[in-house]
């Protein structure tokens, strides 16, 4: 039987503290900690093997914490089953039932709770991905795109909690991620369900999320809004994960904050002298490849307005105060 | 190279020769008007006369009712075993399934041969059909596992994990998802485990009882007296029967 | 989950444990007793039964039935391998060649033996045609004996050969081949340097699976041999029935399945794969 969520604590409709996962072989999730939330789109990020997607399946109830709790409104799920836990999952390669049609893979949930009478609410959440006349086909007679908003209208017709999302776009076409992305913004916003994602690109949970988490080696780094994790990054990780960095010594600047300057007027003070050694023209803008007088080679990418600068052309490299990325 | 093709088709040629002749030879004399090799036109006598025989219509029958019996039993047990060991292997279990299909058939039917005489100390009990039918039952469920775990392996493991994710306890989602995709599977486990049964001789004239006499037992007891184109009658109607029955299994293997 | 998956194994393990384990466990202890005044099992425990392996006829029984084993398994090999090449080379009607080698198989067996018996037997079907164009005058003695039995076991059993292998040949990359034409070699040379030996799991998986069956013989030898190809198969089941000499068939029968279980796990060592 499924378990009503309890009366929601303000805020975080989910939240983990101190959840761990231990494998045979590995410690696959060490002592993660976070808040998502209510409505809230919420994306873990990280390489391949950093243990997002088994937080993920910890959520679902796939698997079982070693240790730690997870709360879903406050009230703990650690326990339960799957089946009786109010998330529901969007697998990475859909895992749509070959044997249904679309319109009985969406209604599956519901008649697994008693309700018959689902055509109405089939309907609507098929239209609002977007597939309303495909109910009678197979799975195997759609693309791979209209799969996904199945399996997507799979889960949100069962209204959850909380929508576990793993990699959803890594199976589609590049071009389509892009739109296909936007789209799922979109729909998160209209429904109003809270999102947790998981994915290895750093630009889709960028463009997509709330807030983020970034994951490495089963731990959590940092958690913030989008924003926060680019600009103030607090590891080393975290900062060259979500970007590119030059290092200078021991201060990191963004390529595009790093700036090339021809004369000491543009330049601040900290103007460092280089030598260009490539200039790479990718239309909208430069990447200017210099290197230090100390052998230091950083990456400015640099407006096109700017102009191109020449191989051997002597330059000075510069950065705001601001701009500089330290770590303790 | 063209020529080596030559000789590898022709050697093929010989060897599917090999294989089908003495099987269609014998059908074709089954519509020999005469008893000896010698043809002497087209006839349907010993069909007529395979199917007025009582001896043989019984033992038909007995086989007919051992082996639906029997392959009743093994295809659910062994589709329910096969999706036990799918989710996590049982060593002893995955084993003995093995042995069992290794064991000379031989051994497997003296030895339930000599565990019936030691049950028959205790209980009062003789051999009979019900012998054979569990005997059956016993070397079935071998053949059941590895077509239906052979389709269980083909199977997305994340389909059941999205069945409970929505909702399904673990057997709603073996009844929905699970069983639906591999019912053509298990159906044609169930065809090949009713051919296997209705063809045995060795275990089943171990563990028959007097009144339990089977086709095989009939056949080979005709056999031995010399020949009966009877026999050739029978023989094409087997062939030919089993032959579909396992044509259809492999169809609905392949799917 | 657990419990459930439990339920599902409990019939099988039953079945197993009751009708299979179960009498080869009292094989076992029944090898170890003594013939009973009426044919049965009696006290006292001892290891006679198999000391008489020792017995040369016995002997002489066990190496008969290696032999014809080892000779039908070379002959599933010389047919098997061309047959299985022949496949593997079909292109597009791969499955129907192949469903042309394993459809015979499993028809019946009892049949199929028949069959060799209908060809074979003094008034069968060669000999009246040898008769016949004159080649001969009196019958050739083509049944009843260990020849026949070979026979009989080769035509049985060469779907086993064939599948393995033809499984190799199929994982074979055809880059390799490629290569070695490309190096110089002639057809036959790819052949035995390549593929042969690129395929030598296939072949000892064929040879294996061949090799038990035809060791463990019973309806082969006794339709096709008669009483003269006596095989350790035909031996157990004489001392079941005529002989009622239960201790003596049962160590028999045990030591037959261990040299099977022996072979099989010399086989699985040495590929490191399951059969299964």
């Amino acid at each position: 039987m499924r378990h009503k969520s309890a009366v929601s604590e303000p805020g975080a409709i989910l939240e983990l503290r101190e959840v761990t996962k231990q494998f045979p072989t590995h410690r696959a999730v060490n002592r993660i900690s976070l808040r998502v939330a209510r409505g809230e789109f919420f994306s873990l990020l990280g390489p391949s093997g950093c243990g997002k997607t088994t937080t993920l399946r910890l959520v679902a109830g796939f698997e079982d914490p070693t240790s730690g709790e997870i709360l879903l409104n406050g009230a703990s799920i650690r326990h339960l089953k799957p089946y009786q836990r109010n998330v529901s999952t969007v697998f990475q390669n859909y895992a749509l039932f070959p044997h249904l049609t679309v319109r009985e893979n969406v209604e599956f949930g519901l008649r697994r709770r008693g309700e018959n009478e689902c055509a109405r609410r089939v309907a609507e959440v098929l239209e609002l991905v977007e597939l309303a006349g495909k109910e009678a086909r197979r799975p195997s007679e759609i693309s791979g795109g209209e799969r996904q908003r199945v399996a997507l209208a799979r889960s949100l017709v069962l209204a959850p909690d909380v929508l576990l999302l793993d990699e959803p776009l890594s199976a589609l076409d590049p071009n389509l991620r892009k739109q296909v992305r936007a789209e799922l913004k979109q729909i998160q916003r209209s429904v109003g369900i809270t999102f947790l994602f998981v994915t290895h690109d750093q630009e889709e949970a960028l463009a997509m999320s709330d807030r983020l988490a970034v994951m490495h080696a089963g731990e959590l780094e940092q958690a913030g809004t989008p924003e926060d994790v680019y600009l103030r990054p607090r590891t080393r990780f975290v900062a060259s994960f979500l970007g590119a960095l030059n290092w200078i010594g021991e201060v990191g600047v963004r390529p595009e904050a790093t700036r090339i300057a021809r004369s000491e007027m543009e330049a601040g003070e900290r103007a460092r002298r280089a030598t260009v050694t490539r200039s790479t023209f990718l239309g909208n803008c430069f990447h200017i490849e210099a290197q230090l007088e100390d052998g230091q080679t950083v990456v400015a990418e640099v407006s096109r307005l700017a102009g191109p600068f020449a191989t051997e052309e002597s330059v000075l490299v510069w950065w705001r105060d601001e701009d500089e990325l330290r770590f303790p | 190279m063209r020529q080596r093709g030559l000789v590898l088709s022709i050697y093929a040629l010989g060897t599917y020769a090999f294989l089908h002749l003495p099987l269609l030879i014998l059908a074709a004399f089954s519509f020999n008007q005469s008893r000896f090799m010698v043809w002497e036109g087209f006839s349907l006598r010993w069909y007529q006369a395979a199917l007025h025989d009582a001896q043989l219509l019984e033992a038909s029958w007995n086989s007919l009712i051992i082996a639906l019996v029997a392959t009743l039993f093994s295809t659910v047990i062994g589709t329910l075993g096969a999706y036990g060991l799918w989710k996590r292997t049982s060593r002893w279990l995955a084993g003995s399934l093995y042995l069992s299909l290794v064991t000379p058939e031989i051994v497997t039917g003296i030895s339930l041969l000599a565990f019936y005489e030691w049950i028959f100390r205790y209980l009062r009990v003789q051999l009979g059909m019900h012998t054979v039918i569990l005997a059956h039952i016993s070397f079935s469920i071998a053949f059941v596992v590895i077509v239906v775990m052979a389709r269980l392996g083909t199977m997305d493991g994340h389909l059941e994990e999205a069945a409970l994710d929505l909702g399904a306890n673990e057997w709603q989602a073996f009844r929905y998802v699970t069983l639906p995709l591999i019912l053509s599977a298990v159906i044609a486990a169930a065809l090949l485990a009713f051919t296997v049964s209705f063809d045995d001789y060795v275990i089943t004239s171990l563990v028959a009882g007097v009144d339990s006499e089977t086709l095989p037992m009939v056949i080979y007891a005709i056999a031995r007296r010399g020949v009966n184109p009877v026999l050739n009658a029978i023989s094409a109607l087997i062939v030919f029967g089993f032959g579909s029955l396992i044509l259809i299994s492999e169809r609905l293997r392949a799917r | 989950m657990r419990r459930l998956r439990w339920w599902f194994l409990a019939p099988s393990r039953t079945v197993m444990l009751l009708l299979f384990l179960a009498p080869l466990a009292i094989i076992l202890a029944y090898s170890f007793e003594s013939r009973g005044a009426y044919g049965g099992i009696s006290l006292p425990w001892n290891i006679e039964s198999y000391l008489r392996f020792g017995d040369p006829l016995y002997l002489a029984i066990l190496w008969r039935s290696v032999w014809i084993a080892a000779v039908s398994t070379l002959g599933c090999l010389l047919l098997g391998f061309p047959l299985a090449l022949y496949i593997s080379r079909a292109g597009t009607r791969k499955n129907l060649f192949l469903s042309l080698v394993i459809l015979p198989f499993w028809t019946s067996f009892l049949i199929r033996t028949y069959a060799w018996m209908f060809l074979l037997r003094d008034t069968g079907l060669v000999n009246t045609l040898l008769e016949k164009f004159g080649l001969i005058h009196n019958p050739l003695p083509l049944l009843y004996n260990d020849g026949a039995v070979v026979l009989g076991l080769v035509y049985s059993y060469l779907p086993f050969m064939v599948l393995p292998i033809y499984a190799a040949l199929e994982r074979l990359d055809v880059s390799l081949l490629e290569a070695a034409a490309d190096l110089g070699a002639r057809p036959w040379a790819a052949l035995r340097h390549v593929t042969i030996p690129l395929c030598a799991p296939g072949i000892w998986a064929g040879a294996i699976l061949v090799f038990i069956p035809c060791l463990g013989a019973y309806l082969t030898p006794d339709l096709l041999g008669g009483g003269k190809s006596v095989m350790v198969g035909n031996l157990i089941q004489n001392q079941f029935t005529t002989s009622r000499d239960w201790p003596f068939g049962s160590a028999i029968s045990l030591a037959l399945m261990a040299i099977v279980m022996l072979m099989l796990w010399a086989s699985a060592k040495r590929s490191g794969e399951n059969l299964l």
